[in-house]
């Protein structure tokens, strides 16, 4: 099979990768990369645990071809802590127990990280339904919803985030 | 081991305020390595072919043309796994090698039939296409009732109930339960109910597909890299089915996304450990989510029948149940668990229950959180609201009004020590939500929930370092958090920081036996393992003192961290620390460390009540939970904000059942649903917050109270909501889930009636 | 002696008996003398059992003491998820 030669970036490196014309994004990043951050639940865009940003959007990188990455600028889960600086997000996940298996947690985060970029101060349905398409099969959803919001408190300079 | 002091008057310093899990930063930046993330030089890729069928005779496999394609390097089948002694021993086992890989007939949609390792995914994928099987397709059965009928379809033939009789069959096992004159209670009731009632098989829907990765050496050893709940039970079953020696292979268990009862049995290892061992080359093996759908366990699907009977004052004279469970391929329905659990909240003087355990075309049900638990209570907990609704007392009162209490005789025979039903109810009632006032269309569910716990083989090593922090390993994969709590209580028994012990999760290699992940288990059994090896390492740290002192060895006493001398006569000597005596152990004796071992009983039960309000859609059918309260008996709560985690994702897991979750068959018998878009586990936007509360009624076999919390959690929900539809609409739902066609239809067929 | 109470349908196996008297130190004697007193009960408890103990479950100890007041259950062998 023909190998596409594909240049991208990825969490502000550039990266060079050969890949299959059917291999996707998840398992470039996963067999070919060696970034094992992103999950694959399902391999069918129905669940999130792939979840990475490109171009700014996010997407279930199970459903992006190798191939499509060219180009492009993509962030993943290595990507969001500073050296031993966590993300406010990832501190708030922590701290408010909103990962039991940890699965589910680097697309959330991922998605939730773009959220709060678009919209710093979100109320928690738009929390809700931004996340609906990310599943957790361990908490219920209520500690990553209130993980959210502390994060995005915190992250507006409100004094009383928890 | 008993309760060791009264918890309310013990001053914890760690347990009861862990703040931040060890394992927490790896899986908050993506580090933590699960079961599809580990990787070996010159790995092979392997993939599953699976049956078409719901039920058919194997005429042959040809895997010739499968193994002349480039780049596949082998391709097994069950001639792969021959009989020996050791698995012929264990009727068990016989049936999860047949699970593992079908011989003779395929069972059901997606029974595994043959398997390919190539030098990757694709090729892998593409030799499946190449094997061929010829297949006589047999008339299958899946539905529990059916398949009890006369004539139904056999899956085997050698199968008698209760191993009696002469008649091929599909009922494995029957069971009965009980106490008291169960007729004459009938003649006592005021008032009787008596309903049907159907839940379909949920799975248990873990984000992380079954993988593993296998590595046989040339000297026949082997290791296995896996996700599971137990890696202790992957060996064992593997070695036997394999015919290996248990020394010879070593089982490392990864982090693990989700288990919830579905990863304590095996399904993949073995067949990558057969595949690694005929190419002499590490073996990955990854379920696809359709795989995990088709071929590992959902829980069993239920019919149940219940009558109740009370006095018009509310006193419950007389309570029966059948139970129709079936777990799909093979024997083990968890019928008997569901007929022991069913009346147990309550305190009934004549009990019977009784439980069939049926086999039918379906995948084999694994554990499922308090495994048969939830469909017998969904039944119980409808019937005992429409008594109460009856005889019009408030559904909490009622329940107090019987309620299993400390010393009362349980519903499955023995007398309770110190349980906390009533506390539980009793702060449910109290709680702000239960007087919300309703709008239309609006209904409040209220149901309660056991579920016996229980403790296991454990056994954990503690060692204290040269700088007198302290490495605890422990058997018992983390699935929750638990890591955290051992690490808390290490802390708490040497008196030492919590950021100062590490606990891991040690191979099958490093320690030795442990028990499965189940049965809400590891705070309870390992904390309790990991609090005695603590008090094991503190005596020889007291030993090391007085040897140091010159003083006798029951002179010294362990405080806050330190050796100091037990009293005036032992002398005055300044405290020595951990680290101080960490410091000298080689000079002192040698490296300090502190093991025990175990097999755990006296897990104490837990008991729940939730209360649910949900609003119906009256058009589309479509149930929304407004808002939602668990109270729990949590014993004492080691790390409360995990336990409020675990309590919530139970109670998630019970909406999801309750409102959209089941395996959908079609008239072949296969699944039609083996997908998240079609199987639809609870999002976050369906989900309101979940409100918690928990109590603490001290469980006296654990030194610190402890219970287990990771199931009871999902008896109680499928109850509720159904008691708050049934509020909210004036009609019963008795078939779960009450997805929107199914509350529309019964909306139509049942017009509203006051309840 | 200890008052020895079956699950229900395990009496079937017991000639219909329920209970039984007997006079053991412990789980595991406790076990073999039932076998010997209702030999068809033996498969079933050799599979395994679990014995209730005065309200505590014992799913493997067979050393566990048993006095001679305790209330005793034979209940089904039990898992959990």
């Amino acid at each position: 099979m023909t190998h596409s030669h594909v240049t991208t970036t990825i969490n502000g490196d550039t990266v060079d990768y050969l890949c299959d014309a059917e291999e996707t994004l998840l398992d470039v990043l996963r067999d070919r990369l060696g970034m094992t951050g992103a999950k694959e639940g399902c391999g069918t865009g129905d669940c999130g645990a792939c979840t990475v940003e490109m171009d700014g959007r996010i997407v279930c990188s199970c459903l992006v071809l190798g191939a499509e990455a060219d180009g492009r600028s993509i962030r993943t889960i290595e990507g969001m802590a500073k050296g031993e600086e966590l993300h406010p997000l990832q501190r708030h996940f922590l701290e408010g127990a909103a990962l039991q298996c940890g699965i589910c947690t680097p697309g959330i985060l991922v998605a939730a990280r773009a959220l709060l970029e678009k919209n710093p101060n979100p109320s928690e349905t738009e929390i809700r339904y931004w996340l609906a398409g990310n599943l957790c099969r361990c908490t219920g959803y209520d500690k990553i919803i209130r993980a959210v919001q502390n994060a995005a408190a915190e992250m507006r300079g409100e004094s009383n985030a928890a | 081991m008993p309760l060791d002091h009264n918890p309310d008057k013990k001053d914890f310093k760690v347990v009861g305020h862990v703040k931040t899990r060890p394992d927490g930063v790896d899986k908050v930046t993506g580090r933590a390595k699960f079961g599809a993330d580990m990787f070996a030089p010159g790995m092979l890729h392997a993939k599953i072919l699976r049956s078409p069928h719901a039920h058919a005779r194997i005429k042959s496999i040809d895997t010739s043309k499968a193994e002349a394609l480039p780049g596949v390097k082998a391709v097994v089948t069950a001639a792969d796994f021959p009989d020996n002694p050791d698995l012929l021993a264990n009727e068990e086992l016989v049936n999860i090698r047949y699970n593992v890989m079908a011989r003779g007939k395929v069972l059901y949609d997606g029974h595994a039939v043959a398997a390919v390792a190539a030098v990757n995914p694709r090729v892998a994928r593409q030799a499946l296409k190449l094997i061929e099987v010829d297949y006589e397709v047999l008339p299958h059965v899946v539905d529990v009732e059916l398949a009890m009928a006369p004539g139904a379809p056999i899956l085997h033939e050698d199968l008698r109930t209760n191993g009696e009789g002469d008649e091929p069959t599909n009922v494995a096992r029957t069971i009965e339960i009980g106490h008291g004159d169960i007729d004459a209670g009938f003649k006592e009731a005021d008032f009787i109910v008596e309903r049907t009632f159907t839940a379909g098989a949920a799975h248990q829907g873990y984000i992380e597909p079954h993988a593993c990765l296998a590595n046989v050496s040339g000297d026949g050893s082997g290791e296995i890299w896996c996700c599971t709940q137990g890696h202790f039970m992957v060996r064992d079953f593997c070695a036997q089915i394999c015919g290996m020696e248990v020394s010879k292979l070593r089982v490392t268990a990864s982090e693990i996304g989700g288990g919830f009862g579905g990863k304590t049995t095996i399904f993949i290892e073995p067949v990558a450990l057969a595949l690694s061992r005929k190419t002499g080359r590490p073996v990955k093996l990854v379920m696809t989510r359709d795989e995990v759908f088709r071929a590992t366990g959902p829980t069993a699907s239920s019919s149940t029948h219940i009558k109740m009977g009370c006095t018009k004052d509310g006193v419950i004279t007389a309570a029966y149940a059948e139970l129709h469970y079936q777990g799909g391929a093979f024997p083990g329905a968890p019928s008997d668990m569901g007929a022991m659990t069913a009346f147990a909240c309550y305190q009934p003087k004549a009990v019977k229950a009784l439980g069939w355990d049926v086999v039918t075309n379906r995948p084999k049900q694994a554990a499922y959180r308090a495994p048969g638990a939830p469909m017998a209570a969904f039944a119980v907990e409808s019937v005992v609201s429409e008594l109460a609704a009856k005889i019009g007392m408030d559904p909490i009162d009622f329940r107090l009004k019987n309620a299993a209490t400390s010393g009362s005789r349980s519903s499955y025979g023995p007398t309770y020590s110190d349980i906390g039903l009533v506390e539980t109810l009793e702060a449910a009632k109290a709680h702000p939500n239960y007087s919300i006032p309703l709008g239309p269309n609006q209904g409040r569910g209220v149901a309660s929930g056991f579920w016996f716990n229980f403790g296991g083989q454990t056994a954990v090593s503690l060692n204290v370092n040269i700088d007198g922090s302290v490495a605890l390993s422990v058997g018992t994969p983390d699935i929750g958090g638990s890591r955290a709590s051992m690490c808390a209580m290490a802390a708490e028994e040497l008196g030492i920081p919590y950021e100062n012990v590490q606990t891991i999760i040690a191979d099958t290699g490093s320690l030795g036996y442990n028990d499965v992940t189940d049965g809400s288990r590891v705070t309870f059994a390992s904390g309790l393992a990991t609090i005695e090896a603590a008090r094991n390492a503190k005596k020889v740290l007291c030993a090391r003192a007085a040897k140091i002192w010159g003083i006798p060895e029951d002179a010294v006493k362990w405080e806050d961290g330190c050796a100091i001398p037990a009293g005036p006569n032992a002398g005055e000597f300044p405290p020595l620390s951990i680290k101080e005596l960490a410091a000298q152990a080689g000079e002192t004796g040698g490296p300090i460390a502190g093991h025990y071992e175990i097999s755990a009983d006296g897990a104490g039960p837990s008991f729940a009540t939730h209360i649910v309000d949900a609003e119906v859609d009256r058009e589309t059918g479509r149930i929304t939970i407004l808002r939602y309260l668990i109270v729990q008996d949590a014993g004492k709560a080691v790390s409360p904000t995990y336990v409020e985690g675990q309590m919530q994702g139970g109670a998630v897991q019970g909406i999801g059942w309750a409102l959209n979750e089941e395996y959908i068959y079609n008239d072949k018998g296969l699944l039609e649903n083996p997908g998240f878009l079609d199987y639809r586990i609870p999002v976050a936007s369906d989900l309101p917050m979940i409100d918690t509360q928990i109590v603490e009624v001290p469980n006296p076999g654990h030194p610190y109270g402890v219970r287990g919390v990771g199931e009871t959690s999902i008896v109680p929900p499928l109850g509720a909501v159904a008691n708050a539809v049934a509020a909210a609409t004036g009609t019963r739902p008795q078939e779960l889930p009450v997805s929107p066609p199914r509350l529309l239809k019964l909306m139509k067929d049942q017009p509203l009636a006051a309840e | 002696m200890a008052k020895v109470v079956l699950w229900g349908s395990l009496s079937r196996l017991a000639d219909g008996r329920k209970e039984f008297d007997i006079d053991a130190p412990d789980i595991g004697r406790m076990l073999a003398a039932l076998g010997s007193e209702a030999p068809k009960l033996k498969p079933i408890l050799d599979k395994g059992v679990t014995v209730s103990i005065d309200g505590t479950l014992y799913r493997l100890d067979r050393f566990k003491t048993i006095d001679p007041d305790s209330e005793v259950f034979i209940l089904p062998k039990m898992a959990g998820g």
